[in-house]
């Protein structure tokens, strides 16, 4: 039925969707930043370039961006490799699941900038509270993810590689790490996700610098052109991030059959 | 028949299943005793819940019994052994491997080189017609495909023994009669010891030499029956009186079984 009909709208490529989506959203951009009401939150295209140029010129931009890339790739890491040895030990180990569990269903529904304050009290300001709180929030999500995983593994995987002669290590090595991939990939993209998502609260921990910090403090003089860019560029390092993971996807777990 | 001096190749000796459930103890398996003979071709019908895969799990290692044992050329069986190969219902292929690597598994868990284990392992995708899509993912395979990959996996580690859980049970009525006449072929060239469950009447008569009808539970052997249709055998082979004498008698057999399961 489908193929018969091809409407003129199916004919269009997704490249050319994507421009199409872009256009749109400068459009609405553009009818915000001439609207009255909303015209102040919202400066148009040439304003942020003045922006730009501005943040570029004393520095800041570059400063900010590193700056919290240290804190987001940093906190993410420490999350990723305690968040597996965790999943793999409560998968596995009922007691380490029976105490866990409830510990980490419980703190992954709190908002990290509720628990800030507390970091901060303990772990001083700058950079090590930022690190702190990003490592917490992707350690929840992830462990969360992986431990699913490694839990949904197929049983008659293993059955199948013992009876050809499988050793525990075998199993390890050969069976259930390749199985529980696709689930360390997805832990690894909403672990990235929350990383951003939580930055803004871990960098109100008196940070120098740091995208979350500097639209904070750009608030503060109503230079609303400088904190729309800032959040632009927030949300392209997520789109980058996504992208990249994407990628890796593709490449370690294209065996995978795609539910569609 | 010439069968008689054939040597023991499986001993199941009184062997006993009991799970512990949440509603108390269930005797899945009860006073089971088989010989199977070397290069014997055994089929075992019964209605679900009667303890078949329990039985093979039991001679595949996989599972222990409560009482009673499994010998395997008069020694115990205990635990998974390359001397059992095991072909499952559903394929249990690893998806992230190639029909090749696949195949190479066991090889090289055995310490084959890479070029040996290749080598094997050709030999068997093309035993299945395969060649063609050895660096396929199964993914990308049919399900009968995929259930030939599994039955060359276990025949590249050369088992004596050859556990099969409904193989063909997931598989459309074309493809499954298909692979039953490359089975047949294969068991005829590689004469190996066949264990093969199904609870397809005609797929029993047609493979085995004797077909064993399990009671409900708890799971008995209820009757014996040989199969008494010289090989080859083909489809054909259905059409023939002696054919439906035994699908006769041996489905009103299972079906008073599955009735009695019903109650």
């Amino acid at each position: 039925m489908e193929k018969k009909k091809k409407s003129l709208l199916q004919t269009i490529p997704g490249w050319a969707w994507v421009l199409i989506s872009l256009a749109a959203a400068i459009l609405l951009w553009f009818a915000l930043s001439i609207n009255p009401k909303t015209a102040r939150s919202f400066p148009f295209i040439p304003a942020i370039f003045e922006a730009v140029k501005k943040m570029m010129d004393n520095g800041a931009l570059v400063q900010d961006f590193c700056s919290s890339m240290i804190s987001i790739l940093a906190g993410f890491a420490l999350g990723f490799v305690t968040a597996v040895p965790v999943a793999f030990l409560m998968a596995w180990y009922l007691p380490v699941r029976g105490v866990l569990e409830p510990w980490i269903q419980f703190i992954r529904n709190i908002p990290p900038l509720a628990y800030v304050p507390l970091v901060v009290i303990t772990a001083g300001v700058g950079r090590k509270p930022q690190i702190i709180v990003i490592w917490i929030a992707t350690f929840l999500i992830m462990t969360v993810t992986i431990y699913q995983g490694v839990r949904n593994i197929d049983n008659t995987l293993v059955k199948a590689a013992k009876v050809l002669g499988a050793k525990d290590r075998d199993i390890f090595i050969k069976v259930i790490f390749p199985a529980t991939t696709p689930f360390i990939l997805t832990a690894v993209r909403l672990g990235i996700s929350v990383a951003l998502t939580t930055l803004i609260a871990a960098e109100t921990t008196g940070a120098t610098a740091g995208l979350g910090m500097r639209i904070r403090s750009l608030a503060n003089s109503f230079e609303t052109a400088g904190m729309l860019m800032y959040i632009i560029i927030i949300g392209i390092i997520g789109l980058v991030m996504e992208k990249i993971i994407k990628f890796l996807e593709g490449r370690l777990t294209g065996w995978q059959e795609k539910r569609e | 028949m010439a069968g008689k001096e054939r040597v023991t190749k499986l001993k199941i000796d009184n062997v006993k299943k009991v799970y512990s459930t949440r509603n108390g103890e269930m005797t899945a398996l009860n006073g089971v005793n088989l010989d199977i003979k070397e290069n014997e071709f055994i089929c075992v019908v019964g209605p679900s819940g009667c303890g078949k895969s329990t039985l093979l799990n039991i001679i595949a290692g996989l599972d222990t019994p409560s009482s009673g044992a499994v010998y395997i050329d008069d020694r115990k069986i205990e635990g998974t052994g390359t001397e059992r190969g095991v072909v499952f219902q559903q394929y249990a292929l690893f998806p992230w491997l190639t029909v090749l690597k696949n195949v190479m598994f066991g090889l090289k868990l055995q310490g084959k080189s890479d070029a040996e284990a290749k080598e094997i392992a050709m030999k068997y995708i093309k035993m299945v017609q395969l060649e063609d899509f050895v660096n396929h993912y199964p993914k990308e395979l049919s399900g009968g495909m995929k259930q030939r990959v599994a039955i060359a996996r276990a025949y590249a580690v050369k088992p004596e023994v050859l556990l099969m859980d409904e193989p063909f049970g997931a598989l459309d009525a074309q493809t499954r009669t298909q692979l039953q006449t490359e089975l047949l072929k294969t068991w005829e060239s590689e004469r190996k010891t066949c264990f093969f469950i199904t609870h397809d009447v005609d797929e029993a008569i047609i493979l085995a030499q004797r077909v064993i009808i399990m009671s409900a539970r708890p799971g008995r052997i209820k009757e014996i029956v040989d199969i008494d249709i010289p090989y080859p055998r083909d489809q054909e082979t259905k059409m023939s009186p002696r054919f439906m004498e035994l699908k006769n008698h041996i489905w009103s057999q299972v079906y008073q079984e599955y009735l009695e399961v019903r109650k």
